[in-house]
């Protein structure tokens, strides 16, 4: 009892009670407010996910299933979260315009917020990967050139060449160039894996080295033709292809018209 | 007598008086030299050479062939900071912060493919028109050994940036080496000076790549254009040529002026490709570590078909006392190669022998007269140009949306099955060019007039050919098969009854042809026309 009075006669008794009120004051404000929030944004998103169902029981149930479980041909969705969603239908990749050996990239069936639905919905069947939001994605401030460079020449140049250009994989799989791709969807395809493609976790790849990554990709892509027609930036097969027409062409027609000329 | 003409004279008369030089000039500036744009296939390696020599000289300027480690401060944004050789650092500033260094190396890099595809298509023409018989095989031989070489340094050149792809390229060729059983793993640490990748290599190949091989380059281009001279250009069959005299025009001023005009062409078209199109953009690849590799590794064109045969290799290893011996490396890496490479150079010995011809020949064969040999060239470059096919399997597979294992099954079917086809093919088409000839020597052209006789039949009216023409369709010798005989004279069999067989065989199969018109032949049908 004699120590707690004389605590309460210290003289940081004062401060420190009040800082502690006020405190619990602010919290319980933030808590009530944050419920209040909530509240309506989960109506909002039962409506949201709602819509994304119909969708998806129109445009992909065939396929993937009633409840996303799955089928002969399509996986199951639960668990892939809403960042594949958004990587597969809003690059035009899902729906499939047909089975081949991959989907391919086209104008995307899905307006924005159909997009946002069906993730949504496909979210809500299990916890995964969520779509990255505009501030995890500012890899101008974020990330390093030099440093994704060597990332993706060590991670991704081995398939998607080391311009970003693409490149083939067994059976028809490849893959596809990556310019012009969205900073958004380069994030999503490395959490996610989509197709032939592995996964790269935080772990493997932390957030801020897959922003240097889709930094460099960004370089690559706006760096002008250095040194003139890039003739694809494929390596030297178009090279080849080039001296084996224009150039020896050229030169073999100069030829003829020298031999010409002396008659 | 002008002044400007007693100065030349006086000038003139001192050098001769102190070299006497005016009668070898005199004999040799006179020189003639046949007409016809095949023959200045050739000029076009001799001159990228120089290019090749001149460019190549910039660069050793600025590039430093050291692995010394070095971080990266140059102008390229996406490189600054990294870690890096000094020989990659140093290619990278040619690139960018030499005045004229990009433009130098494309210029280089370009050259050197030119060379390439020049000393092919010089070859093509060598071959088919059977210009390296007698007295020319050694010549042949040169030639042969400055195209491997030719590769070998431009592979070198290909690896001496220690970019990314070149990287990859020495990983390949070390992996090539290390499948010599047996030796090969001692022969790898050898070259490397250790593991790969080390840092003796690139040291090591900038050497043979500037000193050795460009000296070795010199003196066989020296002795290849020194046969021709001694030797004398072949020349293509035609009225008034000879196998004793060579028509065409003197090198002073006729081929002075147009092999000086190439020269600048040649030089023109190399540093218009050099300016407009990029080439090794080494900036792009990235430093080289071993841990990295592109989709989309190639070689450049004239390795394509090594690298193409070495991709379609079915995955074959075997293993005996501990040593893996790799097959699938050893047999499109070298074996295959090799037997190429000893065919090509062995050829004319084994024609001759064949034919039984042991005489000099100064006038070229058109490939129709020589059928087998067409043929069998036909089948080299179907060969060559399947893998070469397979050397850009992916490109090929995204840009056509294949797939690569399709490509792999097509070549490694067609590299099988195209080859005799093509042989087969080009053996009927020659044949069939050889009856149109005979046709037109003995029908004429037709001219599409078709006449009316008076008793109602239709004809087309033939126009009999030039005198020239007809001599240049049938000038050439068919020669009879050897008949070499298998007993001998008491019909006991002979020693060498069995490589007589094969010999008849080959021989006969060398003389197949459709019998040229004679002049009996055309006398008695020119009443019919």
């Amino acid at each position: 009892m004699k120590q707690l009075s004389r605590l309460r006669r210290h003289r940081a008794a004062g401060p420190i009670l009040l800082i502690f009120a006020l405190f619990t004051i602010g919290t319980t404000f933030q808590v009530a407010s944050a419920v209040d929030q909530e509240e309506t944004s989960i109506a909002a998103r039962s409506a949201a996910i709602d819509e994304g169902r119909e969708i998806f029981l129109k445009g992909c149930s065939s396929c993937h299933g009633l409840n996303a479980e799955g089928g002969e041909i399509a996986p199951s969705l639960i668990g892939v979260g809403a960042a594949s969603v958004d990587f597969q239908v809003a690059t035009g990749r899902m729906p499939m315009a047909d089975m081949s050996q991959q989907a391919m990239r086209k104008a995307p069936v899905y307006s924005a917020e159909e997009v946002n639905a069906l993730a949504m919905y496909v979210a809500s069947l299990a916890p995964g990967p969520k779509v990255p939001t505009e501030e995890m994605l500012n890899y101008e401030r974020d990330g390093s050139v030099a440093e994704g460079g060597e990332l993706f020449r060590t991670n991704c140049a081995m398939c998607h060449n080391f311009a970003a250009q693409g490149g083939a994989l067994t059976q028809g799989k490849y893959a596809p160039t990556l310019m012009g791709v969205e900073p958004r969807h380069i994030y999503e395809a490395m959490i996610t894996g989509p197709q032939a493609m592995p996964v790269f976790s935080d772990k493997t790849i932390t957030p801020e080295e897959k922003l240097s990554i889709i930094k460099w990709i960004k370089s690559v892509e706006a760096e002008p033709q250095l040194g003139g027609a890039a003739l694809g930036r494929v390596g030297p097969v178009t090279e080849g292809l080039l001296v084996w027409t224009l150039g020896i062409g050229l030169l073999i027609g100069v030829a003829v018209w020298l031999a010409m000329k002396a008659k | 007598m002008t002044a400007r003409e007693r100065i030349a004279g006086n000038v003139a008369g001192y050098v001769d008086d102190r070299t006497g030089a005016a009668k070898w000039m005199k004999k040799n500036l006179t020189k003639v030299f046949p007409d016809h744009w095949s023959f200045l296939l050739g000029e076009i390696c001799l001159y990228s050479f120089v290019i090749l020599l001149l460019s190549g000289t910039f660069l050793t300027f600025w590039f430093d062939p050291s692995m010394r480690e070095v971080i990266y401060e140059g102008s390229y944004e996406p490189l600054q900071g990294l870690e890096m050789s000094a020989a990659y650092a140093s290619t990278l500033d040619i690139s960018f912060e030499v005045r004229g260094g990009l433009l130098m190396r494309q210029i280089h890099h370009w050259a050197a493919l030119i060379f390439m595809v020049g000393i092919v298509v010089h070859l093509m023409r060598v071959y088919f028109t059977g210009a390296f018989r007698k007295p020319r095989e050694f010549n042949w031989i040169i030639g042969v050994g400055l195209l491997t070489l030719g590769i070998v340094e431009g592979f070198l050149g290909y690896s001496l940036p220690d970019d990314l792809l070149s990287g990859t390229g020495i990983r390949i060729a070390e992996a090539i080496i290390q499948a010599l059983p047996v030796v090969g793993s001692y022969l790898a640490f050898f070259a490397f000076g250790g593991a790969f990748p080390g840092v003796a290599f690139i040291p090591r190949i900038y050497t043979v790549h500037v000193l050795l091989l460009p000296g070795i380059f010199l003196a066989l281009i020296t002795v290849h254009l020194m046969l021709v001279w001694y030797q004398k250009h072949t020349q293509f069959p035609g009225p008034g040529r000879t196998e004793k005299n060579v028509v065409g025009y003197p090198l002073m001023p006729v081929y002075m002026a147009k092999a000086g005009g190439f020269f600048f062409i040649v030089f023109g078209v190399t540093a218009f490709l050099g300016a407009v199109a990029s080439i090794n953009p080494i900036w792009l690849y990235g430093p080289y570590t071993p841990g990295q590799v592109s989709a989309g590794s190639q070689p450049d064109w004239y390795m394509g078909w090594l690298d193409g045969l070495v991709r379609m290799a079915p995955p074959l290893e075997t293993v005996t006392f501990g040593y893996t011996i790799s097959w699938n490396i050893l047999i499109p890496g070298l074996i295959l190669p090799g037997i190429m490479f000893t065919g090509l150079a062995l050829y004319p010995f084994i024609e001759s022998w064949a034919t039984g011809d042991k005489r000099e020949h100064h006038l070229l064969d058109r490939p129709r007269n020589a059928p087998t040999r067409t043929a069998i060239g036909a089948m080299a470059l179907t060969f060559t140009l399947v893998s070469l096919i397979n050397g850009g399997n992916d490109i090929i597979a995204t840009t056509f949306d294949l797939t690569i294992n399709q490509m792999m099954w097509f070549s490694r079917i067609a590299i099988i099955v195209l080859p005799p086809l093509a042989y087969v093919i080009t053996k009927r088409l020659c044949l069939s060019l050889q009856r149109a000839d005979r046709d037109l020597v003995l029908h004429g052209r037709e001219t599409g007039r078709l006449v009316r006789m008076p008793n109602g039949e239709f004809t087309e009216i033939h126009e009999p050919i030039s005198p020239e023409k007809a001599w240049l369709l049938t000038s050439h010798e068919q020669l009879a098969p050897l008949e070499l005989p298998e007993y001998d004279g008491a019909g006991v069999r002979r020693p060498a009854a069995i490589k007589n067989k094969i010999r008849n065989r080959i021989s006969r199969s060398m003389a197949t042809a459709v019998p040229k018109a004679t002049e009996t032949e055309r006398k008695e049908l020119e009443g019919h026309h």
